[in-house]
């Protein structure tokens, strides 16, 4: 589960932490799943904190309109 | 300054013959003291261009029936905002003067435009209103900016300070950008072409999210490319939403009115291209606290109604049941032990009644008088009667401490018995 979080973008983990919140407020889960959706939504804080924490802007220059 | 022009008839033909100096000298203050010659404007063609090393600029402004030098002093050939080149129509703002050791006379120009940016503005609010009545200004062709871009295009100068804004604000709001740089040049004549040629290298990658058109500040005419109809198109053409940021706050270009957000500046565009990571921290945390609080609540939730079941659980359990029937047991048992000893208490008084009586009702208290009782040693019948008793049957008589044997013996009716021993 983690390898697969890994490779996660940064946007994808927002949007699946952003989902997480969604089910665990929409309540009716079981203890299991709720345990689950937590654990996972704090693997994914984390994720994105190492996301930042990680990130240089790389600049790349296109190669002239003229040439391509 | 007419009252002025006598003052050159005064050394005429009477001095004879004039040095060359002092003819020049005089046409240079004719000419230099001519107010309508110290503030012209003049139109005409570029020729001769030469920029010496001084900085100084050189040319030739030219039209079909007459020529005339000009120079530009360094102090305002920098200030020129475009490249004046060979055959360019331009306006030139200067002053008349004369060149002695030439025996020349030149416009000193102060300020040089292209030939027909005296109409900008015309020519901006015609563009401007055409476009906005084909519909490419609408606020529905507008689309919304990526939350989380992760390619920024950038079409601007590679050497400009626009450049370097951008990527600071970029590297520090949200270094998780990748930015793709399509540079060109962004003023002269072959600004809008390269600018359109830009956008479309930039547009045509799938990868590229959006696209920030910048350049810094400058005049009206420096950011004259950015009002240029193929730029206008260009940007309306975009696949993928673009960020115009282009000269200073009061600064708009039609291409401000086509891109979908137009921010003020070159930083202003890129702050609106992408979150600021500040931000974002916070917001995680904040996400965070929310699960270790929801985490709590549910706990303290499960643990409570846990209880409650445990609670219920115990309500019905065999045990409680025997507990309950034991104890109901135990109540009855007391109750019945209190009867019971209740009603042996009655019994036991009935008791010491009865036996007070019977004790009245005893033969002993009358033997103790001295009575005897005397029965039938045989049958053990106690005699009542004389006819009961026959001479030399065996009596037992008891007395009040005992008994002892006798026989019978002569009777006599009605009369007293005798006993004997």
């Amino acid at each position: 589960m983690s390898d697969e979080l890994e490779k996660l973008s940064f946007e994808q983990a927002v949007g699946e932490l952003a989902g997480t919140v969604e089910r665990l407020e929409e309540g009716d889960l079981s203890l299991t799943d709720a345990i689950a959706l937590y654990e996972r939504g704090m693997r994914l804080v984390q994720h994105c904190n190492d996301l930042l924490d990680a990130a240089e802007l790389q600049v790349q220059t296109l190669a002239e309109p003229g040439s391509a | 300054m007419q009252f002025q022009f006598p003052t050159f008839q005064s050394p005429g033909p009477e001095r004879g013959t004039w040095s060359v100096g002092e003819l020049t000298d005089h046409i240079k203050e004719v000419l230099e003291l001519d107010p309508e010659l110290q503030d012209v404007r003049v139109m005409g063609e570029i020729s001769n261009l030469a920029r010496a090393a001084s900085g100084h600029l050189y040319f030739t402004l030219k039209d079909a029936q007459a020529a005339i030098s000009c120079v530009m002093w360094r102090s305002d050939a920098q200030r020129l905002r475009w490249q004046p080149e060979h055959g360019a129509a331009a306006e030139a703002w200067g002053r008349i003067s004369v060149y002695p050791p030439r025996g020349s006379y030149q416009l000193v120009v102060d300020t040089l435009r292209p030939a027909g940016l005296g109409d900008l503005h015309v020519q901006f609010e015609e563009l401007r209103d055409r476009l906005r009545a084909e519909g490419l200004f609408e606020e529905d062709r507008k689309r919304p900016l990526p939350d989380f871009p992760r390619v920024v295009g950038v079409v601007t100068s590679p050497q400009a300070a626009a450049l370097r804004d951008v990527l600071n604000v970029l590297e520090r709001r949200y270094p998780l950008a990748r930015v793709l740089l399509a540079s060109t040049m962004v003023q002269g004549d072959q600004a809008p072409p390269q600018i359109v040629a830009a956008l479309q290298a930039l547009d045509a990658r799938d990868d590229v999210d959006l696209i920030l058109l910048v350049r810094g500040g400058g005049s009206l005419e420096d950011l004259w490319a950015f009002n240029d109809e193929r730029v206008a198109r260009a940007v309306a053409a975009c696949r993928h939403p673009v960020v115009s940021g282009v000269g200073h706050e009061t600064d708009f270009t039609i291409a401000d009115f086509v891109a979908d957000l137009r921010a003020p500046t070159p930083s202003a565009a890129a702050e609106l291209a992408v979150p600021d990571q500040i931000e974002l921290r916070q917001q995680l945390a904040a996400g965070r606290q929310w699960l270790l609080g929801y985490m709590e609540r549910l706990l303290a939730q499960m643990r409570q109604s846990l209880q409650g079941h445990q609670r219920a659980l115990q309500r019905q359990s065999p045990q409680a049941r025997v507990d309950t029937h034991r104890q109901q047991v135990d109540d009855l048992l007391r109750r019945a032990s209190r009867a019971l000893a209740h009603d042996l208490s009655l019994r036991r008084s009935a008791l010491a009644g009865r036996q007070a009586r019977l004790a009245t009702l005893s033969p002993q208290a009358t033997l103790q008088r001295g009575y005897a009782i005397v029965r039938r040693a045989d049958s053990g019948e106690v005699v009542r009667s004389t006819g009961q008793v026959r001479p030399g049957d065996p009596l037992a008589i008891r007395v009040q401490d005992g008994e002892f044997g006798a026989e019978g013996s002569q009777r006599s009716e009605n009369e007293s018995e005798r006993v004997r021993e």
